[in-house]
Formats: structure tokens, sequence, C-alpha cells
């Protein structure tokens, strides 16, 4: 397991390097012009071109500038075209992304599960029914649409939660967004735990276990879970890589300076540095959660061997 | 194990749930201001220096750090704050003497050097983003070659002199009646000696906690994305604020920032989206309100697109517009329709100078259009990401139903790509401009706009006659004079449509009930001496 776990993290640095490579292509292929970005619709004189030219090596072939890029990432000087420091800003940015993702994952992990459960065990009834419609409209609406929504309802007119975002309130004012975020992902985590807990509890196991006498709370909570939750485990792995840089919407509704609001608005400022950081740190995100994924398989199934 | 810690974790699942929401039962309503301090809403500054502070969250905050050496009357004149007096004889030596005994935050005294070392810095290599207001003061050239890859011959303006601690002159390369005007911009801020470091450049962190002369003071440092908060200066000499201190709260989107208006979070919101003009009034009543604003937009047509060649077919198209109607029902009132070549708020302003070409007459401008051989196909280029599609649409159509022609809005993803194809001589048909002015002055939208050389003369606009009356208004010996050059040479753009006026600006802002007085200027800055809390 160990070797396993170590191999897959050299890997991990590969695909890494991969990925900056071609995020850094794309970006240089994309053209743009980060210093008329930077003025908005202002002039740009000739001298502030070849200062900003010069410090950024904008005029640099594509293997030279990139070769730069990792300099400066690995000395820790990478700056923005205004000269911030990309870690100070992706730092903040992720601790907030991070939070929202963890308020969001638990809460479709707890509330999606629970449901899902209770939906498989009582096919057909009410409850069933009821969550089958709720889930079904939650995963129709765009979080362009649920976002504001939830937020005049909760935050304005009933005064549940802070309308948006404040840093006084570093938890409390998260938790509208992560509920937003996570209510997407709960609807679907509840529909695959709902089917995937049907299937396994008309499993010939499930009948051997019953029949010889074990409790109902042990043969659901034990064999009949543990079994359920592969696809489940798979989901949320990929779901986590999401949350963390697809929540442009609900952050900007929010006014949750997180990580997808900030690459959105590098992208719009031809920010290269503060781009291919964001994205390469996405991928970092998305190899350990696939690998803690992975790892998890071998946990609820023994069946399960890496050698 | 590891199987009973699965179970119980699928048990816990709704008191977990409870215990979450509950949290956030209480958040409600905190943060809610006392002892006088107002919050104001303000995008995350690009940078909080004067020598590159161009757009207006930074100004705003700056406004409230630093003293401006004048600062603007209700018409719009310059009248003296930090200076004493700023005298001239010939327009091309200024000298200007400073109030004595004014201090930055640190307890440093301001004098003449903490003006002349923050223009030389700014000046310096041409590289910064305000360098360019330097560029009238003599020796210039020498600080910032022309040739950007030419080392500076000299690292301090030859043009900035210094009498004594509390006055300097200023010599510039050609006499400029308006630079008294000029001086109330961002990039003519002093700077304390602690801000350089030893080679004479502003330090690289000075920017999170910038200290300035102005009536307040920062409270902590820039937290970015989040706030920046400042207090009152109690040394400051100038005339006192209101308030005991500011939080500027920084919005990622204006929509989350009108939200956050409405549940009386913030107190005044500078900007309200056109999106929710809608029900600003029905939302807010008499706390939404209007001023003017600099903001000039205007179509121009390209001079190397040989369609538009003949004037005849610019009058028509521009006489084929219905201002108003797009005003009314595109942008719900917030702005107002154009017809003259110069924003309102400038000194010389005079209304309807377009005359006949901006009327909307559609029967004629049909004619006229017909007459003069007009293209059958007009596109309307614009940037994508300004929300411009709507009124680029509506625009369009008007073309379409009154010209007979076929026309198209045609985006790009930024104004630079826009740019970049302007420069190219790339077909982009019209395309849509603005103007923000930096500082109150005919010139400064005749000048950059519609001069031969001017900084955002994209369209590639000249006549010689329009340049020499421009430049005699900045060489004439009073204010009256140059207004009457630049006044005629705005009737010369009247008969030349390079461009077609379309609308002015206007700031439609939101405040709260906790505060009154809210002034907000022409640069859409709040006033930060005039506005009070209320509670």
């Amino acid at each position: 397991m160990f070797r396993y776990i170590v191999r897959r993290l050299l890997q991990g640095v590969l695909t890494f390097f991969g990925a900056t490579l071609i995020v850094f292509a794309l970006m240089f292929a994309g053209g743009g012009d980060p210093i008329q970005a930077l003025a908005g619709e202002k002039p740009v004189t000739p001298q502030q071109r070849a200062a900003l030219t010069e410090q950024f090596h904008l005029n640099a072939g594509f293997f030279q500038r990139y070769l730069y890029f990792l300099k400066d990432l690995f000395t820790g000087n990478l700056t923005t075209y205004t000269g911030r420091s990309v870690f100070d800003s992706i730092g903040d940015a992720l601790v907030l992304t991070g939070k929202i993702a963890l308020i969001a994952l638990l809460f479709a992990m707890i509330v999606g599960v629970s449901f899902g459960i209770i939906a498989a065990l009582r096919r057909g009834g009410v409850f069933d029914n009821t969550t089958l419609v709720l889930t079904l409209v939650v995963i129709g609406i765009p979080s362009i649409v649920l976002a504001p929504l939830a937020q005049y309802l909760f935050a304005i007119k009933w005064k549940i939660f802070p309308v948006i975002y404040t840093p006084d309130q570093p938890w409390t004012s998260l938790i509208l967004p992560g509920l937003v975020l996570g209510s997407l992902s709960l609807a679907t985590a509840m529909r695959l735990t709902r089917a995937s807990f049907g299937d396994n509890l008309r499993a010939d196991y499930v009948r051997t276990a019953t029949s010889k006498g074990l409790k109902q709370g042990r043969v659901i909570g034990v064999h009949v879970l543990r079994n359920s939750l592969i696809p489940i485990v798979t989901f949320l792995g990929v779901e986590l890589g999401n949350l963390m840089g697809g929540a442009i919407i609900t952050e900007s509704v929010f006014n949750v300076p997180g990580v997808g609001f900030k690459l959105y608005k590098a992208i719009g400022l031809d920010d290269g540095p503060t781009v291919v950081s964001i994205v390469s740190l996405l991928v970092v995100i998305y190899i350990v959660a696939n690998l803690i994924v992975d790892v998890l398989y071998a946990v609820l199934d023994p069946r399960i061997r890496y050698e | 194990m590891q199987v009973r810690k699965l179970a119980a974790f699928a048990a816990l699942p709704v008191v977990a749930a409870l215990a979450l929401s509950a949290c956030g039962g209480k958040g409600g309503d905190s943060a809610s201001s006392s002892n006088g301090v107002v919050r104001i809403g303000i995008a995350e500054p690009q940078f909080l220096t004067p020598a590159d502070t161009n757009e207006t969250s930074g100004s705003q905050v700056l406004a409230a750090l630093f003293a401006p050496l004048v600062d603007y009357d209700e018409n719009n004149k310059p009248y003296e704050v930090q200076a004493e007096s700023i005298t001239t004889t010939d327009n091309k030596t200024w000298t200007i003497k400073i109030k004595d005994g004014w201090t930055f935050h640190n307890g440093e005294k301001v004098t003449s050097d903490s003006y002349i070392n923050a223009w030389n810095a700014a000046a310096y290599k041409g590289s910064s983003q305000n360098a360019y207001f330097f560029s009238q003061i003599e020796g210039y050239d020498a600080v910032a070659p022309a040739d950007a890859k030419a080392t500076p011959t000299a690292k301090t303006l030859s043009g900035l002199k210094k009498v004594d601690d509390t006055s300097f002159t200023v010599t510039l390369t050609a006499p400029f009646s308006d630079f008294k005007t000029m001086l109330g911009y961002t990039a003519f801020y002093p700077l304390p000696a602690a801000a350089f470091d030893s080679d004479g450049a502003v330090k690289k962190d000075f920017a999170e906690a910038p200290i300035g002369d102005g009536p307040f003071k920062m409270d902590g440092t820039w937290q970015h994305d989040a706030e920046i908060s400042v207090t009152r200066y109690d040394a400051y000499k100038g005339t006192a604020p209101h308030i005991s201190g500011a939080d500027f709260k920084i919005y990622q989107q204006p929509s989350a920032e009108y939200a956050d208006l409405l549940a009386g979070n913030d107190d005044v919101m500078k900007q309200i989206p056109t999106e929710n003009l809608t029900t600003a009034d029905g939302d807010l009543g008499d706390r939404f309100l209007q001023s003017p604003a600099s903001t000039f937009q205007f179509l121009s047509f390209p001079t190397y697109d040989k369609s538009f060649a003949n004037v005849d077919v610019r009058r028509a198209i521009s006489m084929a517009i219905d201002r108003q109607q797009i005003v009314d029902q595109v942008f719900k009132g917030s702005q107002k329709a154009a017809y003259s070549f110069v924003s309102p708020v400038v000194a010389g302003y005079r209304d309807n100078t377009c005359g006949a070409n901006c009327e909307y007459k559609p029967a004629d401008a049909k004619t006229l259009y017909q007459q003069a051989g007009g293209p059958a196909k007009l596109t309307i280029s614009y940037n994508a990401d300004g929300g411009h599609k709507d009124w680029v649409d509506a625009t369009c159509n008007q073309l379409k139903a009154n010209l007979g022609v076929e026309c198209v809005g045609q985006p790009e993803a930024k104004f630079a790509d826009l740019l970049t194809k302007v420069q190219k001589k790339e077909s982009v048909g019209v395309f849509r401009m603005a103007w923000v002015m930096d500082y109150p002055s005919m010139e400064d939208y005749l000048g950059p706009l519609y001069t031969t050389k001017g900084s955002s003369n994209y369209y590639g606009y000249s006549n010689p006659d329009f340049d020499k009356l421009v430049q005699d208004g900045r060489e004439a010996k009073t204010s009256d004079e140059a207004i009457a050059k630049w006044q005629q040479a705005e009737d010369i753009l009247a008969k030349d449509m390079p461009v077609m006026p379309l609308r002015f600006g206007q700031n439609s802002y939101g405040i709260s009930t906790k505060v009154k007085n809210v002034e907000i200027d022409l640069y859409n800055r709040v006033n930060l001496t005039k506005i009070e809390y209320v509670g």
C-alpha cells in the first residue's frame, strides 16, 4: 500500500509538470495583451509597455517564459501584473474556497447519503417520492438562479444567514454559500446512494445475513452500506475538485474572493502567472482527491489490493 | 473497526445538519456601524500608490488618505486645498506654495520635497500608470526617453525646482493655461520620505498601508479582497470630516454589493448596476440618488475605412439614432443622451454643439444616406466584457429600421482585442469608445480624443485647424480665452463628425438610512468631508 501511494505521488509530480506546461501553452497561444488589460480602456504609453514587457519577460520565447515561470514558482517570486504575490493572493482564496467546499461536501455527504438510504429502504414511499421530485428540481436549477434565490430568501427576507461573506464572520457567513454549493452535489449523491443501496438490498449476501439472524441495523449499516459506498466515494472525490475550482457563480453572488473568482478575474486580465498557478493547484487537488478515493476503495472493499 | 466508524458516520446525519444551520442563526445583522464609521463599497483596487492609481476604487481610498493641492468647487473650478497659492505669469513656469505645518500620518512634515520626490519617482522611466501626467514638465524626455529601450539620462525632472521648504516651481515644456486644474488628480499627491527606498523609488510594500497627508489614516493594512479601513487623522489641518472613519468594503460583484446594501450592511453603493436600476426606485425610494459623472460614450468612424470617408454617411448614421430612446429603455434613465463632444461637467460645455447632425431625423437620415452612397451593411464593434451588447444591438436595430441597411453588433472578447484590430487597420466598422476625464477641463476631452497625436485617437482623425485651436487654447493667457478657442475647436468637430456622441454618464448611487449628505464627485468618489453619519 505504501509503495503504491509513493508511486502515485511520483506520477502526480509528472502530471503536475505536464499540466502546467499545457496550461501555460494555452495561455501563451491565447495571446491577449495583459498590459492593455491592466490599463483598461486607457491608452498605454510605449514607456509603460516597455517597462512591463521587460519586468515580466513578455517578449521572450515560449520555453524561456515557461522557465521563468517555473523559476518564479519555485523561488516564491511569482507576482501578478499588479505586483502582488501570487502565493498570497491564492493562499487567501484557497482557505475560503476550502471552507466552502468542506461545508458543501459535509452537507452532501451527511444529508445526501442518509436521505438516500432512507429513500432506498422505503422505496416508493412518500419520502422517496418527495425527495425524488425535490432532487430533480435542484439538479434542474442552475446555480446562477439557485444562489441569488437562496440569498434573497434566507438572508435578505428571513435574515437567517449573513447576506454575503464578511471577514468578521469567517464561518457563519460561509454556511449559506456552502449549502447552496452542496445542494447541487447533494442531489446527485442522494440519487447515487439510493440506486446503489437499493441494488445491494436485494443482493444474495443480504438475504443470507438476514436469514442467519443478524439484526436489521447491522445488515444495513455494515453489510449494505459498506458495499454501496464505492460509487458514492468516487463521486464525492471528483466533486471535491469541482467544488474547489468551479464555484465561480456562487462565489461571486456571495462575494467570496475564492479560487473560482480569482481564476475568472485573472483570465479577464490575461494574468498568465495567476491562471497557470491556480490551474496547477487545482490539478494537485484532483490528484490528491483521486488518490484518497483509490485508497478508500481498498478500505471499503478488502478484495481490492494495490501492489 | 473501520466498519464501525462508517456505521456511526451514517447514523449522525440530521443532528449535524441541524447544528450547522443553528450556528448561522445569529449571524444576520452583526458588524453594524458605530462611532460614525461609514461603510463604502468599492472593488479591489489595482494599486494604492498615487503614481499608479487611475481607477475609481483606488482613487476613492487615496482621496481619504491624501490631501490634493487643489480640489474642485461646484462649478468644477479648482480651489486650493494643500496649496497656499498656485501662480504663474506666462502659463509656463508655475510657482506652487504649500501651506505650512501640515504633516503626514507618520508625523513627517509636508514640504516641497514631498511633492518633488513623489513626482520624480512617478515620472521615472515613464513606466508608472500615471507617468504621462508629468510629460508636460521640462526634462521628462531625459527621465523617460520616448525610445523605451534607451536608458534615462536623468533621474529627476529638470523642470521641478525647490525654492524653500514650502514652495517650488514647475516649468512646463509649453504654456498650459489649465495646469492648475490638472493638479487635482491622484498622480500629484505628495509622498513622505518614509515611502521611498534608497534609490528614490517607492517601496514595494508602501501600497499595503499608504502614509498620506489627508483627513484619514490607514487603520491596519490593506485586507486584499476584503476591506480597507481608515480612521480620522486628528492632526489634519484642512476641513475636518464629520465621520470618525470609513470602512471601504471590497465587493467582487456589484450584484453582491446591492444585496448587501438592501440588507443594511453597506452605507454607500457608488454605482448601481443597470440590471438593478429597474427595481432601485422601489427598493430604495429617496435613498436612490444621481449625480453627474464625466463619462462620455461615443461611436467612432475609423478613418482608414473608406466607406465612412464621406461626411454625409457619418452624419446620416448619427441622425438615424434615437439616443433618448436607448437611454430610457436600455439604461433606464441612468445615463444622459449626448449632443456635444465634451462632457457637461467641464467649464465651457455648451448644449447641443452637434446640432442637426445629432438630431433624430430618420427620414432625412435615410435620404442623405442613400444620396451619399453609404455601405449596405454596417458593423458596430464592441468589447464583450463591458456589458455593451444591449445598447449596441438596440442601436443596430434603429439603424436597420431607419436606414434600411443590414447592421450587426460585432463583439470582441476584450477592449484590448478591439484596439489591436483597429491598430492593424482591420475592418471593424463603427466601434465603441468611452472616455473618463482625468481633470475637469475641455482640453482633457479635446486633446486626447480628437487631436492628431491624441493618446486615445484610435480612429485617426486629423484636422490641422482643430489641432491649432486646441494648442492655442492651451497657451492662452486666461482660462476664458482658452475656453473660447476650445469652443471654436468643438465647432469644427460638429462639422467633421469624426465620432458620434451617444451618452454622458451619471453616478447612480444608493445609500443606507445611516448616512446623509452623500455627494459623489465627477470621479465617482464619495466626498468624505461632507458625508455625515446619523446612526
